[in-house]
């Protein structure tokens, strides 16, 4: 049927040779997921088979409505698959496994900044002191330390995607997820916000689960990029990134080889986004 | 051979002058917003004075002011200004609390609980159309005419409005903040009190708002059907006795604990949410 690449079980040498650790840390076989809506069944991912080692940054790209969020949801513990097998690895049980960025505005808009970014961490009862040395830190990162106060109706949209950014990171996870956090942001401004996130990144070396529908971002961020079918989704193409870090957003385009994985992916995710295109209706 | 030339007609523009005004218009809007008032009631003094108003159904603000004084300072304490005054605030008060604080709780939960909201909600929807007033006569056959029928019928009116703006409060926060939550872990307390409360604490205080407005109504009406006290009760013994200073009196007085009662609302509408855009 599709070429999906069949990823087994066993750790595969991957692109980055830096990253120490080849451990794989989320492993989904033959994962599904279906509902019903208004009577009739709907598969929204279908055997999706995927090994990410610990400390990679993957990018899942895929044309919209291809479950992409459900799957993500789905490793999140927010939604249940329902068929197939998921395994997360948490190595450091005194660390949470698991934090989210979200798509849209998650920010609590009753919590100032620093309440927010130090959500996870009261709800973890890490003592006072710790959480804000921790909220410094990452609002210093995100470079938000002078709006510590501030309400998030005070801020921009920008400023409130960094806010969730460093919410995220300050939980210290194994594994970030996130869900196509810069999708609703300027060209500028999520240049910006994705060297921010490789900064941060590269600082802790995170498993990192991204979701997007942009080529550009994946190449920018990843070190590997899924190509997701349309609904049904599945995998259908598994592409190594291996340009250089540290990497700036837009230094990235003309390194050497981004040219031709941008034609790759481009090839790949074309057909599928031909498929969600309104077909005539059969009677 | 050619179109013939036709000359333009040419809009000029002026430009205006930069003007800097002395006073700002929103501070004339106060001024004429104060004075309104005073405008009237000066014409009201000089209507009665001339006997184009009648004094029997409305009479001279000053003497309405000097009836004021002397129900405050010259009567005995049981029967003073002061004292009905208190009594009012103070079956209002304990009325308000004893219906909101369980409805903010019930509220809650509904709005968390979706089996729980099938349940109680038929119930608020069948009991809520009722005009409270019309329970009255049956609290007081429970309760008897002592306090507790006034705390009672205050409570029940308090208790629909707050109980069905919070459990909408809470029910329309949005999904996302739940997720996060359970993203972050946040245990069922954790929750209700860092999500659910504070993201229906704006409809909550509408409510609360509501339920206030409410309370002085049902508060007003129980006194003049069953009491010895309070500001409904002043109101209506002047009736029964015309003597219409002291009913004018009462009216200005429930009219300043409406108008101070809100103005407080709304500050500690600002304190509690900071957060909201106004």
């Amino acid at each position: 049927m599709n070429a999906v690449t069949q990823n087994p079980v066993l750790p595969l040498p991957i692109a980055d040779l830096r990253a120490p650790a080849r451990t794989p840390q989320i492993i989904a076989r033959q994962l599904g997921k279906e509902f019903i809506s208004d009577g009739r069944s709907v598969v929204a991912l279908q055997d999706v088979n995927i090994v990410i080692e610990q400390g990679q940054f993957c990018c899942i790209v895929g044309p919209s409505g291809c479950g992409k969020t459900t799957l993500l949801r789905i490793v999140a513990g927010l939604e249940t698959h329902t068929s197939g097998e998921l395994r997360l690895a948490h190595f450091n049980q005194t660390k949470p496994l698991l934090s989210m960025v979200f798509q849209e505005q998650s920010i609590f808009p009753w919590m100032t900044v620093e309440g927010n970014v130090e959500y996870g961490l009261r709800m973890r009862k890490v003592p006072k002191a710790e959480r804000r040395d921790t909220v410094r830190h990452y609002l210093d990162k995100v470079s938000l330390t002078q709006f510590a106060g501030s309400y998030p109706h005070q801020l921009s949209g920008g400023m409130k995607q960094r806010v969730s950014i460093a919410r995220a990171f300050a939980n210290d996870p194994e594994i970030l997820l996130m869900d196509e956090p810069f999708a609703a942001l300027d060209e500028q401004n999520k240049a910006i916000l994705q060297e921010e996130l490789l900064r941060i990144w590269e600082e802790s070396r995170k498993t990192v689960l991204f979701i997007t529908h942009s080529i550009d971002e994946a190449l920018v961020l990843s070190d590997r990029a899924l190509v997701m079918t349309a609904r049904p989704g599945t995998l259908k193409a598994d592409i190594a990134v291996p340009l250089q870090r540290p990497r700036g957003a837009y230094e990235i385009r003309s390194s050497p080889g981004y040219a031709e994985l941008n034609e790759r992916m481009w090839k790949e995710l074309r057909e599928e986004v031909m498929n969600t295109r309104p077909q005539k209706e059969i009677a | 051979m050619a179109i013939p030339a036709s000359t333009p007609q040419i809009e000029v523009r002026t430009s205006s002058r930069l003007v800097v005004r002395k006073v700002s218009p929103a501070a004339i809007e106060r001024i004429v917003a104060i004075l309104t008032p005073l405008l009237l009631l000066g014409l009201w003094e000089a209507l009665t004075r001339s006997d184009v108003l009648d004094q029997r159904f409305f009479p001279a603000p000053s003497s309405i002011i000097g009836t004021f004084y002397h129900m405050t300072f010259n009567m005995p304490w049981d029967n003073s200004l002061t004292y009905h005054v208190l009594v009012s605030l103070s079956r209002a008060l304990i009325g308000f609390l004893l219906g909101a604080i369980p409805a903010i709780v019930i509220g809650a939960i509904m709005g968390l609980v979706p089996i729980v909201r099938a349940a109680v909600q038929p119930i608020v929807g069948a009991l809520f159309p009722i005009p409270k007033v019309a329970i009255l006569p049956l609290l007081m056959l429970i309760f008897g005419i002592g306090e507790e029928s006034k705390w009672a019928i205050i409570a029940i009116g308090v208790f629909f409005q707050v109980l069905i703006a919070t459990a909408a409060g809470v029910a329309n926060i949005d999904r996302i903040y739940l997720d996060v939550g359970a993203n972050f872990k946040a245990g069922r307390i954790a929750t209700y009190t860092s999500i659910a409360f504070p993201g229906a604490l704006p409809l909550i205080v509408a409510g609360l708002r509501l339920g206030w407005g409410s309370s002085l109504l049902l508060l007003v009406t129980a006194e003049m059907v069953s009491s010895q006290s309070g500001i409904g009760f002043l109101i209506w013994r002047a009736w029964q006795l015309m003597t219409v200073e002291d009913m004018y009196v009462g009216l200005v007085v429930i009219a300043f604990i409406g108008i101070t009662s809100f103005w407080l609302i709304d500050a500690l509408e600002s304190r509690l949410l900071p957060w909201k855009r106004r």
